[in-house]
């Protein structure tokens, strides 16, 4: 190889781990439907963009599509780091249309539990192949032992992704973090309250320190 | 293993059948061949036991697919509880090069959630309470 072709080559080299290194990573943010991961995209990208990721509410698969928001800069003790949020559908092994039937009519019930499943396959499949990291939300008044849990982390510790545990909803009665921690002793468990924004220094700490 | 007796059928005894399904019948199937075994089972009304379980890649697969399958008043998703790889064995260098980690079995029931009123499971017991429909 001739030392143009090298010198070349060693540039491009440079080039490409000075962009991949620039490029946001992308977070994934999992856990079961109503963990409250939308009330806790909403937070983040309004703390440091201004604008939300999408609608929160009480009725299970809210979130159907899995909505990312680029380009959220956090920037924690004079450094800033870089990430794409994707806020995914909560994972589940069961949608049962007849569980929005007292919501809405039995039309858009059978939509959103369409919706919902193709959400969930999604989301699935951006785990195994398209995220960089992944934030799992909790709430922390329920029992978190449960098989898409266990699921979820075992797929994360396989592809040996950098991961945060958030154990969310501090804020209700029932609340125990410590159930939380005890379950998944071998992550780091970040206790909050993504609705009234409670320990959020700590969060986007973690975050800048696991993601950066 | 059996063919799977249809809910229509007339002459389908009144119950719920259990698929056991040895490790050993699970060995060299693709995953794909695994979930098509069980959703097949599921379908049927079966309640499907495997003794060694499934990895978190095929368990987020076969989600994947159960997702795709389900129809309203047909269809509406599995329940599934795993016993996890025991803590307890021998993870030293020494377990891992003896095969210790290969060799464990892990039992996973998968049901049709229909079906399935309660699935329950604790350290040593997995719990299924069925109903006929």
């Amino acid at each position: 190889m001739g030392l143009f072709t090298e010198l070349k080559d060693s540039i491009s080299r440079a080039t490409d781990r000075l962009f991949s290194a620039q490029e946001p990573k992308r977070i994934g943010i999992y856990g079961p439907p109503n963990a409250g991961k939308t009330t806790l995209a909403n937070r983040i990208a309004r703390d440091w963009t201004g604008d939300a990721v999408g609608a929160e509410s009480h009725v299970p698969h809210e979130t159907r599509r899995a909505r990312r928001k680029e380009n959220v800069e956090i920037e924690r003790d004079g450094k800033t780091v870089t990430i794409d949020i994707v806020d995914t559908p909560g994972v589940t092994t069961k949608v049962d249309y007849e569980e929005f039937t007292d919501e809405m009519d039995e039309e858009d019930a059978i939509r959103r539990s369409r919706e919902a499943t193709e959400g969930v396959a999604e989301a699935m499949h951006w785990l195994r192949e398209d995220v960089d990291g992944v934030i799992y939300v909790l709430d922390s008044a329920e029992d978190p032992i449960t098989q898409v849990n266990t699921m979820l982390i075992g797929i994360v510790e396989s592809r040996d992704l950098p991961v945060l545990i958030f154990a969310n909803k501090t804020d209700l009665e029932e609340s125990s973090v410590k159930r939380i921690e005890d379950a998944f002793p071998q992550h780091k468990t970040i206790p909050l309250s993504a609705k009234e924004g409670d320990n959020m220094d700590e969060v986007y700490d973690n975050i800048a320190e696991y993601f950066g | 293993m059996p063919k799977a007796t249809n809910a229509d059928d007339s002459d389908a005894p009144d119950g719920v059948q259990i698929d056991l399904i040895s490790g050993e019948r699970m060995d060299g199937m693709a995953t794909m061949e695994k979930i098509r075994m069980i959703l097949d089972g599921v379908h049927d009304g079966n309640i499907v036991i495997l003794e060694e379980g499934l990895t978190p890649d095929e368990e987020s697969r076969l989600i994947e697919v159960t997702m795709a399958e389900i129809s309203p008043d047909e269809f509406n998703g599995i329940e599934i509880e795993t016993y996890p790889k025991s803590e307890t064995r021998d993870s030293s260098l020494l377990g891992r090069i003896m095969g210790g980690d290969e060799t464990e079995a892990k039992l996973t029931v998968i049901g049709p959630a229909n079906q399935i009123e309660t699935l329950h499971k604790d350290e040593t017991l997995i719990s299924a309470l069925v109903s006929r429909n």
